[in-house]
């Protein structure tokens, strides 16, 4: 069964009320009530208070990172989520746009991140004579191998594990609740459902079983 | 401003209830089906899990990919409007003592947040004075809430299943989802460590109970409210309903100021300041019910003081405000290592654990009074802001798809790590019974008022080592789990004397109540057990504040089933011509 099919099914078989219908469709539409309810703004597909939509207006009409920063964030982000056969880039999933707005929503990030990054340009200056994002492939390579792994670095290279850090945090969860990430994750959920238990071949796998009483009283659905 | 005005509202009710959670919402229900005049009022905005959507969202429509604001404390997909903080309405707190206090601002109010864990209280959890000499008796036993707990049950719905417990009642329940992968590990290990573990008890339609509401579709976000109605909320389950009558009006972005009173001291009703044009107005009715909240409740009753009622209203006892509790709290969890590169399917289930433990010890062998139940989660969950973060403290550690690996790194290596991980945690939090002690209260701060010109709380609430030595009890259990379990604590398993074991700060839980307690005795408590004013006879608190004690269970059952017999009560009095 499809998963519209499945969705048709669940709502013409269990609820009578039009609300069912609108909230269950497409959930890449906005229901119109959503846009009713953030005063107006399509920007949001979200339920959003008055004073959210403010907030957002107003963290959207500033820039925090220069270009140079952003230049530095997309090539960052993409040598810790680069493309492979599974799934995109960080760029592709936009997340260096993600990281600009969640610096500004989260200012305990803009400190770390902004000084992380002329770290990162300082120490590419002194050694290469350019900063990060002008940088051979290779000499990228180099500086980011001093800093990416906290174990084995030099207790010099300290602040930029730091950096490294948190730049691999805001990457790494930017991408993995973007569409491409959630894809790559496998992710099945959210999304109506019947649930019948842990599938058989999965208890199987682990050595497990339901007892008879939990398969008697609890709730089951024919399978499809 | 121009004149300030006071705007009397011409309509006279047969009752003002201020508030629009469980207890408001229940009144609303019970008295507008009965044909009373009903003025509900509320301080935030009208609010509908059909119209106000967070529900089948994907992470990226949230721009912070659903992190945390003041706004959405619980993340920017929940329900709840506001929480900790709101602007322009404070708190204070004394001597360097701690209290976090949620407050929700919306039709519904926190019924819009809360976990739907829907437990009875038992007969002991009535009588614990009875039992082990601390605290004070209810002025009702089990047998006088039960027939209510089974309305509620029937109106409400809830799932879970009959284990004949002797202090935790079964009800009418629908039936149970199965355990989750997780959740059948976790029954083992806790079964090893002689934890009783049984299935939840939710207020979740696993089937559909009447025409209005649909039944769960398994996405596991009652968090978010619930487009279909298939969980419990007041606005829809009761306060839509109630308006359907006819007999109801809501007064939505209403804060109220004080209770009114006449020359003989009964309530005739209540000044609010609209949030929308920043006016007074009056209401009145035949009768208040308050249902505020434990501690907004009594900060209305502390500063409704009049001529005769010179120490706030309904406190001739002095308890109002008193005794206020929560439940106690601490978690752990980790990762379960064999869970590593499991196959991926949908498990989101219901919103909410699918098997807890209720109390399984007796505290009589114990080092600390009352009890606790546990509460777990785990599994394939949606992704938010957070996921995929402090790889760094976790590929090093183990083997990934047959290598070792450095800590920390990046690339495909990376992007391998966090796929093989993904949906091995679990953890687990105890939620326990603090004791209701006369030290532990909010008062009127003399010298803050809020926006609105209204005094506000302050706040002096302090554990004692009953609370503690639970939270040492919970955190050494959990370990034993875990263990059983073959799991691999990262978070919460190096809580000692000096942090209190991770007990959460007072209020973290958000179960406040006590602050208006009932009793026998006028002297000794603001209610009697109809949950009707002693010093006011067409007063009533109807929230958690009527509590004496508040067992190891979540609260909002209990408040329903009282909400719903004081309304019955009400009906029955004004029958009669006694208010």
């Amino acid at each position: 069964m499809d998963r519209r099919k499945s969705i048709k099914a669940l709502v013409v078989g269990t609820v009578s009320a039009g609300v069912v219908l609108e909230a269950c469709k497409d959930d890449k539409k906005a229901p119109e009530t959503n846009v009713a309810a953030t005063g107006g703004d399509k920007q949001f597909t979200l339920d959003r208070q008055p004073i959210e939509v403010e907030r957002y207006k107003e963290l959207t009409s500033k820039t925090f990172f220069t270009d140079h920063e952003m230049a530095t964030i997309t090539i960052l982000g993409d040598i810790i989520i680069p493309k492979d056969e599974v799934s995109g880039s960080a760029s592709e999933a936009k997340v260096p746009d993600f990281i600009e707005f969640i610096v500004k929503d989260m200012p305990q990030h803009q400190t770390p991140m902004r000084g992380g990054l002329r770290w990162l340009d300082m120490q590419c200056l002194k050694r290469f004579e350019k900063s990060f994002k002008d940088c051979s492939k290779e000499q990228q390579m180099e500086i980011v191998n001093e800093i990416a792994w906290p174990k084995k670095a030099k207790p010099e290279m300290a602040a930029g594990v730091g950096f490294f850090n948190l730049m691999r945090n805001l990457t790494s969860t930017g991408f993995y609740t973007s569409e491409i990430g959630v894809k790559d994750l496998g992710y099945m959920g959210n999304r109506p459902n019947q649930w019948n238990g842990v599938p058989d071949d999965v208890l199987k796998q682990y050595g497990l079983a339901y007892s008879e009483r939990e398969l008697k009283e609890c709730i089951s659905f024919d399978k499809a | 401003m121009g004149e300030l005005q006071i705007k009397k509202q011409p309509k006279q009710y047969d009752a003002v209830i201020v508030g629009s959670g469980a207890g408001g919402g229940m009144a609303a229900y019970v008295l507008a089906k009965s044909g009373l005049k009903v003025c509900l009022i509320e301080a935030g905005p009208m609010y509908d899990p059909a119209k106000n959507v967070t529900q089948l969202k994907n992470p990226w429509e949230s721009p912070r990919r659903g992190a945390s604001t003041k706004f959405r404390p619980f993340g920017d997909f929940d329900a709840c409007y506001w929480g900790w903080e709101i602007d322009g309405e404070p708190y204070t707190k004394k001597d360097d003592t701690k209290w976090d206090w949620w407050r929700a601002r919306m039709l519904g109010g926190r019924t819009n947040h809360w976990g739907r864990i829907s437990l009875r209280f038992g007969p002991k959890d009535f009588k614990r004075k009875s039992i082990d000499g601390l605290g004070d008796d209810w002025p009702i036993g089990y047998e006088d809430i039960k027939p209510y707990y089974d309305k509620v049950d029937r109106l409400v719905g809830i799932f879970g299943s009959v284990e004949g417990l002797e202090n935790e009642p079964d009800g009418v329940f629908l039936p149970p989802p199965k355990p989750r992968l997780h959740e059948l590990m976790i029954k083992k290990g806790a079964a090893t460590a002689g934890v009783t573990v049984i299935p939840s008890r939710l207020s979740i339609l696993t089937k559909k109970i009447n025409d209005e509401r649909g039944s769960c579709f398994f996405c596991s976000q009652c968090g978010r409210g619930c487009t279909v109605y298939a969980d419990f909320s007041s606005s829809s389950v009761l306060i839509n309903p109630a308006i359907a009558t006819g007999n109801v009006d809501v007064i939505p972005n209403a804060m109220a100021r004080e209770v009114l009173v006449n020359r003989e001291g009964l309530a005739t009703g209540v000044s609010y300041i609209s949030k929308d044009d920043m006016m007074e107005y009056q209401v009145t009715g035949r009768t208040v019910i308050l249902a505020a909240s434990a501690c907004e409740s009594s900060r209305l009753l502390l500063n409704s003081k009049s001529q005769r009622h010179q120490n706030g209203l309904a406190n001739n006892s002095n308890v109002v405000g008193k005794y206020l509790h929560d439940s106690t709290g601490a978690a752990l969890g980790g990762v379960l290592p064999h869970l590593f590169g499991r196959k991926r399917y949908n498990e989101d289930g219901v919103g909410g654990m699918h098997i807890y433990s209720p109390w399984w010890l007796d505290n009589k062998k114990l080092d600390f009074a009352r009890g606790y139940h546990i509460e777990y989660w785990g599994g394939m969950g949606q992704p938010a802001y957070g996921f995929g973060m402090g790889m760094e403290n976790l590929n090093g550690k183990y083997v990934v798809n047959g290598k070792q690996k450095e800590a920390g790194g990046y690339g495909s290596s990376l992007k391998e790590d966090i796929r093989y991980f993904y949906g091995a945690g679990v953890g687990m939090a105890g939620r326990g019974e603090a004791l209701a002690l006369e030290s532990n209260y909010c008062e009127i701060d003399p010298n803050m008022v809020d926006k609105f010109g209204i005094p506000v709380l302050r706040f002096h609430v302090k554990w004692t080592d009953h609370e503690i030595k639970q939270a040492r009890h919970m955190k050494e259990t959990f370990k034993e789990i875990m263990h059983n379990m073959g799991a691999v604590i990262t978070w919460g398993g190096d809580d000692g004397p000096d942090n209190d074991y991770g007990l959460e700060s007072p209020g973290k839980i958000i179960h406040e109540a006590g602050t208006v307690r009932m009793g026998s005795d006028p002297k000794r408590s603001a209610l009697n057990k109809w949950s009707q004013a002693h010093d006011c006879k067409n007063l009533f608190c109807v929230d958690g504040g009527q509590f004496v004690s508040q067992a190891d269970k979540n609260i909002t059952w209990t408040i329903l089933a009282l909400s719903m017999r004081a309304s019955e009560y009400i009906i029955d009095e004004m029958k009669k011509n006694n208010l």
